[in-house]
């Protein structure tokens, strides 16, 4: 979504005079291009090496490594952080796959951590407590992209603004209830559809009610989608889940709970894979959803009181 | 480039997982008529392929998941045009070091690549390339700027295949063989139409 439009010869003309051979390192083109390399993909949270290898075998593109999944953390409570970093170490050495890992969301030190240890990408997380309730982490300072969650176009805005190189609609993470991701991924998909539609006269006072800057609101709304991949997660337990996503425009998928949570995981890893790369193929997503097993238990998002909702968690 | 008359070669794109969409849109933009392949079937509609850019482990399961890896290695053989971007070289590599448990590759192409030859994310990187095909042609042609992200490298060219592209340095990393042609970067993500436009200059001449 965010090659620059093509001309007939190379992109810059200002670097016609002098080629720059010295690398750069972590460029906006850097950066969101890992999180395109990793579209029609889905992303595996995974707690120790031997999870991680059996994501790997089913055709991750890449893994999430944490200590607990959120289904975890919301049973047994209390502050959730950044994972040990022998345990993603561990994770690092047994796959050769891109790894992800999660930052509380304002914890710039624990991002530093991350990007120290080697992670492909960092997930400023609302699944993790939040470290700061006002300001997210200035994502432009790292070398290492990050994806960060939202709930409506405003917030995938500021979350770009901020640096981030992919989106990720929220949903309620560790449910397996997938109405909060359906309602999330529609609502930013509605809300660009009609920034899209509006006159370029309309467009300032979008910017002002979206609280984020006039020229990201325009570049949007000229586009027709957001400049970085948006991906979807939350509550992500089926293969049918996962096309259903893909079929409401998302990029790719983040599955947690619902695979290690699940009967057989191996299997039921592979079938997601499976379902998001065919999505539109109702006759592969059935035969891939036969005999799974026993799915995650789940809880009903209607059922959970709001304050262990984390989708409520950044702003 | 393209008129009423002319609707343009027909490219079709591989599209299991990766950045499928900008190679689409680079290809649309120069004149070719894209369509996505996913099935066996769609192989036969095609003057060209792309294999894009994505996790090569995850594109070559997904091929033989889909019963495309056999297809797939048919049509290069046979000739076919093809484009292979970063996991499409991978892909295309006779030969290849630091694959994923199990992976395998079509061939196509006389090299041998390494995977993630540059490191983890952070040491992915964008820089100007020497490109000796596009040498002489006067000083004012801008140089080409390659985006490498988790990118492989051409570590041996052999007898069948030529060199396309390298890094300042002299590592190889783009390579072609007749028909197939091989970039271990993203000429796709950083607007750089050139190698599009000879990959379509291959699909025209047949």
């Amino acid at each position: 979504m965010s090659t620059p439009a093509p001309t007939s010869h190379s992109t810059a003309a200002s670097t016609a005079a002098a080629p720059s051979h010295t690398p750069a390192t972590g460029t906006g083109t850097v950066k969101r291009g890992l999180a395109e390399m990793l579209k029609g993909g889905v992303i595996m949270d995974v707690v120790t090496p031997e999870q991680a290898r059996i994501a790997e075998d089913a055709g991750t593109v890449a893994v999430m490594a944490l200590e607990r999944v959120p289904a975890d953390i919301r049973a047994q409570g209390g502050v959730s952080r950044m994972s040990d970093p022998d345990m993603i170490d561990g994770i690092i050495e047994a796959v050769s796959i891109p790894v992800m890992a999660k930052a509380r969301i304002g914890h710039f030190v624990e991002a530093q951590v991350l990007q120290e240890l080697g992670v492909d990408f960092i997930d400023e997380s609302e699944v993790l407590s939040p470290a700061d309730y006002v300001h997210h982490i200035d994502k432009h300072r790292f070398t290492v992209p990050f994806v960060c969650g939202a709930t409506n176009l405003g917030e995938a805005l500021r979350r770009i603004t901020e640096g981030a190189a992919m989106i990720r609609s929220k949903g309620e993470a560790g449910t397996g209830d997938v109405s909060e991701a359906t309602r999330h991924i529609r609502t930013i998909t509605a809300e660009i559809r009609a920034l899209a539609a509006k006159g370029e006269d309309e467009l300032y006072l979008a910017a002002k009610e979206l609280q984020a800057p006039y020229s990201l609101v325009r570049e949007v709304a000229e586009a027709g989608a957001l400049p970085v991949p948006m991906f979807t997660a939350g509550g992500v337990a089926t293969p049918a889940d996962a096309a259903m996503m893909m079929q409401l425009g998302a990029d790719g998928v983040f599955v947690g709970s619902g695979i290690f949570k699940s009967g057989e995981p191996a299997k039921r890893a592979a079938a997601v894979v499976r379902a998001t790369t065919s999505f539109d193929d109702p006759a592969v997503i059935a035969e891939v959803s036969r005999g799974l097993g026993e799915a995650m238990v789940g809880i009903n998002v209607a059922d959970l009181p709001a304050p262990h909702r984390l989708a409520e968690r950044g702003w | 480039m393209s008129g009423y008359l002319d609707p343009g070669p027909r490219i079709g794109v591989l599209a299991l997982q990766g950045d499928v969409r900008e190679h689409s849109r680079m290809l649309e933009h120069l004149g070719a008529q894209v369509m996505p392949v996913r099935r066996p079937a769609e192989l036969a509609e095609v003057d060209g392929l792309v294999l894009p850019g994505g996790e090569s482990t995850v594109i070559d399961r997904l091929t033989g998941l889909t019963g495309l890896r056999e297809p797939l290695r048919e049509v290069i053989a046979g000739g076919l045009p093809v484009l292979g971007t970063c996991a499409g070289l991978i892909l295309l590599a006779e030969r290849l070091r630091d694959g994923g448990p199990g992976q395998e590759t079509f061939g196509g192409l006389d090299v041998t690549a390494r995977r993630n030859a540059f490191g983890r994310q952070t040491e992915s990187f964008e820089t100007d390339l020497v490109v000796p095909a596009l040498e002489g042609r006067g000083a004012d042609v801008p140089p080409v700027r390659a985006a490498f992200i988790r990118a492989p490298l051409i570590e041996e060219i052999g007898p069948a295949a030529e060199l396309l592209a390298a890094l300042p340095d002299g590592r190889a990393v783009a390579a072609r063989q007749g028909r197939v042609l091989g970039l271990a970067f993203h000429p796709e993500s950083t607007g750089e139409t050139r190698f599009h436009e000879l990959f379509l200059q291959v699909v025209r001449e047949g």
